[in-house]
């Protein structure tokens, strides 16, 4: 019994971090193929003229030389998508039901994870403080917000989803979009109150802008420089921590197991004694926390955070959600990765390869471009196919 | 006093009055069943027991204590155990794991083993299925899978509902089977719908009849039986 515990525990945890390594070794080789056969296509062209006058190389190099950073850049966000998915795909998987208010579940973790961070900033706690402390702090900060986002996520079920539970899908749809206008501008009205600033700035503390140096690779007289932001690593330890978390919670244990089956047939779950309407609630704290946790994170990350800072990020985690099959805990992984990976080529190479044309905004119109083809050709997502695994 | 009992217990399915003042009572032992048409409210009478379909008049009792409009994980925890309708099985959930559901407010894990062990006893192709997914079942086995899963809690009073439906006759006769043996050996108190009348008056000790939200004839299953009524409208002639 106890051997066979352990063997399982072990399954569970090493399924996930294998998926892992999988999903992302796959879609790094395959946009780096495509990305480098498409600059060697595009030798002599006029956006390789270009190049060879503003960086000195052609676009072949410029693209090899630059690769490294894009692929690790690309996994960072792809983490920080796929922890944000992760909310929108538990909900999904137990109500068949997408919770529009969780991007300003995630929203409310990065505030009151920055908030807390300027709290100590300002009480003198973090000039000065050894990395050691900063990372304490920093982990003080993203459980704050996953407590704030985690309970904000239980409150809205319960105020705008339960009462609506029996009405048509449509309604608690409009409701969760009502939740999101209102979560807004309760974080507008509380910090116009408190700070009376909309742009919140995370303190600089800690090594976390420092970058490490993974490699440099001598090529053709240039370097290809391997290095990595602190931040960075920090973003993708804590997204994978999450990741194989919840999977282990929802695929080996007890709670998990309940859960799974108020996803499969409520009326048949109350049978068996479980308490339906709790383990709602306990998903959506869940699926909060890991949404509030994300929000720290993306905070970390980019550093600058205002009231509508859970838009963009909310709806990219939603694009990759469906992209993987939502309702899916592997498929938010794996939609969360390729997204990250996919806007983050664009954003890099978009601008050289088409002289000028089409900058790196145009990163945005290609995650929803993939949302709408999803929708067209495979609304089942990547992974629909194995409902299966759905939460 | 009776194990379970029912007093003018009136329910509604949206604007439908399904249930017009249902009152029936089971003696604590006793296998009793339902017999009625489609739509005769016999399902429904089993969801109202169990707080799946709102009472909105009547009274339930289980033991004498009220049990009526307590949501159905609590009736379940004090006893009464429901194999729903079309057998409920957790489709992507294994047989052990539907049946870990099934002892869900036991918190001893080695006593959720035990009584695994016992369902096996009972149904030993579900052991060889243990690691399947439900879904991935065969009818009958699903069948010995909700049997087996509502049995888990050890109710004082089993609902079953409709549990010989899209069987094989072999297999019917395999689950009546467990069914006598439950209330023989175990005391296990049965209350059972059944489309088919035939089986489910030779198995049980008495019976009532239901027909559009009401009941229209009560008895012991030998008196129903002989109705010549029964016979002509359930029993084939």
């Amino acid at each position: 019994m106890r051997r066979v515990f352990n063997s399982q525990t072990i399954r569970e945890i090493l399924r996930p971090l294998g998926q892992i390594v999988v999903f992302v070794t796959a879609s790094g080789v395959v946009l780096s193929l495509l990305i480098l056969l498409l600059a060697l296509l595009l030798r002599g062209s006029a956006a390789d003229q270009a190049t060879i006058e503003r960086n000195g190389m052609d676009i072949f190099t410029y693209t090899l030389v630059n690769l490294p950073q894009v692929l690790i850049d690309g996994v960072t966000i792809g983490f920080v998508y796929a922890a944000i998915a992760l909310g929108y795909t538990m909900v999904y998987g137990v109500l068949e039901f997408i919770n529009f208010a969780h991007s300003e579940i995630f929203a409310i973790g990065a505030f009151v994870g920055v908030e807390a961070l300027i709290f100590l900033e300002s009480a003198g706690m973090l000039s000065g403080a050894s990395n050691l402390s900063a990372y304490l702090w920093l982990i003080l900060a993203i459980l704050l917000g996953m407590i704030a986002a985690g309970s904000v996520a239980i409150l809205v079920e319960m105020s705008a989803y339960r009462p609506l539970r029996h009405a048509p899908r449509l309604v608690p749809l409009i409701s969760a979009i009502g939740v999101s206008f209102f979560l807004q501008d309760a974080i507008r009205l509380i910090e116009s109150l408190t700070t009376g600033q909309f742009h919140r700035i995370i303190p600089t503390f800690g090594n976390f802008d420092e970058r490490f140096s993974l490699a440099s690779i001598p090529y053709l007289g240039t370097n290809i420089n391997l290095d990595i932001q602190v931040k960075s690593v920090w973003v993708i330890f804590a997204a994978i921590l999450m990741l194989v978390g919840l999977n282990y919670l929802v695929n080996a244990t007890k709670l998990g197991k309940a859960i799974r089956s108020v996803a499969q047939d409520q009326a048949t779950a109350s049978l068996m004694g479980i308490n339906v309407n709790r383990i709602i609630s306990l998903t959506f704290l869940i699926g909060g926390a890991l949404g509030g946790a994300a929000g720290v994170l993306y905070a970390l990350k980019f550093t600058r955070i205002d009231p509508f800072v859970g838009f963009f990020p909310g709806i990219k985690a939603f694009t990759a959600a469906v992209l993987g099959g939502i309702g899916n805990i592997t498929g938010a992984l794996l939609g969360g990765i390729v997204l990250g990976m996919l806007e983050t080529f664009a954003g890099s190479y978009l601008n050289v390869f088409t002289v000028g044309a089409f900058g790196a905004e145009y990163k945005d119109i290609l995650a929803f471009g993939i949302l709408i083809l999803v929708l067209i050709f495979r609304p089942s997502g990547l992974l629909g196919e194995q409902v299966g695994q759905k939460a | 006093m009776s194990l379970l009992e029912l007093q003018n217990v009136h329910s509604f399915y949206g604007h439908i009055h399904a249930l017009k003042g249902i009152s029936l009572r089971v003696e604590e032992g006793e296998v009793v069943t339902l017999i009625g048409g489609n739509g005769a409210g016999k399902s429904t009478t089993l969801r109202t027991i169990s707080g799946l379909v709102h009472a909105r008049e009547g009274k339930i009792l289980l033991n004498g204590q009220d049990i009526t409009n307590l949501p159905p994980h609590e009736i379940v925890s004090i006893g009464v155990g429901h194999v729903p309708e079309g057998r409920g099985i957790f489709p992507r959930l294994t047989v052990r794991e539907n049946l870990e559901m099934g002892a869900y407010t036991l918190s001893n894990p080695a006593e959720v083993e035990r009584r695994m062990e016992a369902v096996f006893e009972l149904f030993p192709r579900l052991k060889e299925r243990i690691s399947q997914k439900g879904g991935t079942l065969s009818g009958g086995e699903q069948q010995m899978l909700a049997t087996g899963r509502g049995l888990m809690l050890r109710p004082k009073i089993l609902l079953m509902d409709e549990p010989s439906m899209g069987l094989a006759p072999v297999l019917v006769e395999l689950i009546f089977g467990v069914i006598r043996n439950l209330n023989q050996q175990d005391g296990t108190t049965i209350l059972l719908v059944e489309q088919n009348a035939l089986m489910a008056l030779k198995y049980a000790n008495r019976a009532y009849v239901l027909e559009t939200g009401k009941i229209v004839l009560s008895g012991s299953s030998q008196e129903i039986a002989q109705n010549p009524e029964v016979k002509k409208a359930y029993l084939g002639g």
